[in-house]
């Protein structure tokens, strides 16, 4: 039974994006490996691999999710959302702009994690306080910036968001 | 529940905030999953009569928001937004964490103070756990490997009791150090006539404080919470660890006892204080 349990394969269908996709993938793949390796979008990154830092966050139907702790077979009918959908066009979105505005990064590593927690975060709250911002990144580690410019970035996307 | 007849190496895999690390480190090594987290019979959250039913693969982060459980019991709300992070309670399951059985962790301590009801089935049929009798050890559950949890059954406490929640972690999120939670009852006359308290991460499992509940019955003074909290610290019996030691873990018991038993009294105190 485990023989097989490493070679079985199984065919997926997600929405990515916005874009649906299919692919055949091991059954025992993570859905941040899928991701990077079999949709070639690498702007989800993987830290700690057991769901502490928070890097790998991707957006699963509408909820925040780590990524390293989901097979990717799990995620079969699902609409999925990287990083690599936040911008338009060649255009940052607003979140993203936010944080290049406020130098919200250094490194970058944990900044696609940062953004699409603060994506789930401002659709349920167009207007968070700084203790909500606070509190709901607490689940992602930055080891450049201290955090400041992080919860800047985020309540100035909250307050321009309307603008655009 | 046939394949965990068939294969007793095979593991549950509910919300996988618990299993997917101990995959991903090596730590455990089934020889197959069962997914259930497309069981749509395993997720809901039922007033019912007297209690709250809820299904096994039911999410903290429902749990933490559901109307119908802020209403009934909102210590379950509130314990649940204690738990990890959002992306976290967006995944993990209470059945998931009672099954886990860390001994720092929300459920547990909450299922014990409660004295729930765990309901597990397997092939031979269904039987029914109390919480108080789930966990015989830290990381261990009443559980055969046959079996699995599908419904953990609250009972709803009279309208005049009182809750109080009380946790020490290093950064938010964290397992806790230290959780305290209790629940006193009150008569018409705010005296207490029932309380509960239940201490995590002390002891190897989920702890109750019996002798520190009976000395606040029938008393609103404020030097029987003092009493309690001590009695409550004598008798946790923690060790040290990487995250605390144990003389800071007994403090802990301590001081977060009095805490959350002082939201139970003062809200108590303020309530008499608007009625005279």
């Amino acid at each position: 039974m485990r023989d097989e349990s490493f070679t079985e394969r199984r065919t997926i269908r997600i929405v990515v994006n916005g874009v649906e996709a299919e692919r055949e993938v091991g059954v025992r793949k993570l859905l941040a490996d899928f991701i990077r390796e079999d949709l070639s979008l690498t702007g989800t990154h993987l830290g700690c691999e057991h769901g502490v830092c928070g890097a790998c966050t991707v957006i699963l139907d509408g909820q925040s999710v780590r990524s390293c702790l989901m097979l990717a077979v799990q995620a079969e009918g699902c609409a999925l959302e990287t990083v690599e959908g936040l911008a338009s066009d060649g255009k940052l979105s607003p979140l993203q702009e936010a944080f290049r505005e406020e130098h919200a990064l250094q490194c970058g590593f944990c900044t696609s994690g940062f953004l699409m927690t603060a994506r789930e975060l401002l659709k349920d709250e167009p207007n968070p306080d700084e203790q909500q911002v606070r509190e709901v990144i607490s689940g992602n580690l930055c080891r450049c910036t201290g955090y400041a410019n992080i919860v800047s970035a985020i309540m100035r996307a909250a307050a321009t968001r309307g603008v655009k | 529940m046939r394949m965990l007849a068939e294969q007793p190496d095979a593991k549950i895999l509910a919300g996988g905030q618990s299993l997917m690390p101990m995959l991903n480190l090596r730590v455990a090594a089934p020889a197959a999953l069962v997914d259930i987290n497309r069981v749509a019979e395993l997720s809901f959250i039922e007033v019912d009569g007297g209690e709250i039913r809820i299904g096994a693969m039911t999410r903290h982060r429902a749990l933490e928001t559901s109307p119908e459980i802020r209403a009934a019991l909102p210590i379950l709300a509130r314990g649940a937004l204690e738990i990890g992070h959002l992306a976290i309670r967006n995944r993990g399951t209470i059945g998931g964490s009672l099954v886990h059985a860390d001994p720092a962790a929300e459920w547990p301590l909450l299922a014990v103070l409660l004295d729930a009801k765990l309901v597990a089935r397997s092939t031979h049929g269904a039987r029914t756990i109390a919480a108080r009798e789930f966990f015989p050890g830290p990381l261990t559950s009443a559980i055969e490997p046959d079996e699995i949890l599908t419904e953990i059954r609250f009972p709803i406490l009279p309208a005049a009791t009182r809750f109080g929640f009380a946790e020490i972690c290093r950064r938010r999120g964290d397992f806790a150090i230290v959780a305290v939670a209790c629940a006193i009852g009150f008569d018409s006359r705010n005296h207490c006539v029932s309380a509960e308290i239940s201490i995590g991460g002390a002891n190897p499992t989920p702890m109750i404080a019996a002798a520190a509940g009976a000395t606040l019955k029938s008393t609103n003074e404020a030097n029987a919470i003092e009493a309690a909290a001590e009695m409550a610290a004598a008798a946790a019996d923690p060790s040290s660890d990487i995250h605390a030691s144990a003389e800071f873990r007994r403090r802990l018991v301590r001081v977060l006892t009095e805490r959350a038993l002082r939201q139970c009294f003062d809200t108590a105190q303020v309530e008499e204080a608007l009625d005279a």
